[in-house]
């Protein structure tokens, strides 16, 4: 049964985020005045075809920590959707 | 000096490994054998280098993807069983995505992707990758990269400087430390670190590109000497 993960990977507060920092002060020079920060992530969408619900949120955790993020200096979380 | 064969990893996208081994090659007794990212054959090397560049276009995050090739399993192998592996630039941080080096390179400070000369000097000469060098030096030794900003958790830093495995930092012309001299936002200026063992060193700035007198620096040469010198005297 097909399931897709919706994974998000982010960077750690602690981690200044150069690409957001930027596209904040763009906003702020737009005008945006209430715009108080940005931060920029990852978005990784991945189809598993597995059993069950339980089992491609195991996969889900392994190749988040695995490969898609760095847990040095990022986190990840993810949402699982049963593809019809 | 007994033959010393060099394996430099070659991923889609390295841009270094040709002028690694033209510098690799202009060493007596030393030769370069190139090792394609899909293979399992070290070939005999003594020592690997992971050149600089681009691997596998530096997508989901550099160094990421080459970490999980197949050459890479065997040079992961290589360096747990205590032989010299040397990471430049994206070899650097192909290292870190194994955990061989520990820590992690993000966004260079000011967003940019840097192309310069800069300072370094070493400080800690007791390595089979710096043992040429002395800690009174300041060398001058390019960078390129857009992801150099070396980070890694407080008690991690705290455990590289007690354990002496910070081989270089960024510096400036007289050799102080400085933060205006930290081209990247690193932490503790840090360019350049070695695993405990002290067979895997990283580094961003090219030892490589700073290896004849045309390229307007020899400064890079003394570690690849240093690393061939140890090798030969095994």
């Amino acid at each position: 049964m097909p399931y897709t993960a919706k994974i998000k990977v982010t960077l750690r507060q602690s981690i200044l985020d150069v690409q957001g920092k930027a596209v904040e002060h763009a906003l702020k020079n737009l005008g945006y005045g209430t715009v108080e920060s940005a931060r920029i992530g990852k978005y990784i969408e991945v189809t598993i075809n597995e059993q069950d619900k339980l089992s491609a949120e195991r996969i889900a955790n392994e190749i988040s920590q695995k490969l898609l993020s760095n847990p040095v200096m990022e986190n990840y979380s993810f949402e699982l959707e049963q593809v019809n | 000096m007994a033959d010393v064969i060099v394996g430099v990893v070659v991923f889609p996208g390295s841009n270094c490994d040709h002028d690694t081994e033209y510098a690799v090659a202009s060493f007596e007794g030393v030769k370069p054998v190139m090792l394609w990212h899909n293979e399992h054959d070290l070939k005999g090397a003594n020592a690997i280098v992971l050149p600089g560049g681009f691997s596998y276009g530096d997508y989901l995050r550099a160094g990421s993807i080459a970490r999980f090739s197949p050459i890479m399993q065997e040079v992961i192998e290589f360096a747990r069983n205590g032989f010299p592996v040397l990471g430049i630039c994206n070899g650097f941080q192909v290292l870190l995505e194994t955990g061989l080096l520990e820590g992690a390179l993000s966004r260079n400070r000011d967003k940019k992707f840097l192309c310069t000369q800069t300072n370094i000097k070493p400080v800690n000469c007791n390595t089979i990758f710096s043992a040429d060098y002395h800690l009174d030096q300041v060398l001058s030794i390019p960078i390129a990269h857009g992801e150099g900003n070396y980070f890694a958790p407080k008690e991690t830093i705290e455990s590289l400087e007690e354990h002496d495995q910070v081989v270089f930092r960024y510096t400036d012309a007289a050799g102080n430390v400085t933060a205006e001299a930290n081209p990247n936002g690193s932490l503790n200026n840090i360019a350049g670190i070695i695993n405990r063992e002290g067979n895997v060193l990283g580094l961003m700035p090219h030892p490589e590109r700073a290896s004849e007198k045309l390229l307007g620096s020899i400064d890079g040469r003394p570690l690849f000497q240093s690393l061939f010198s140890h090798i030969a005297g095994l």
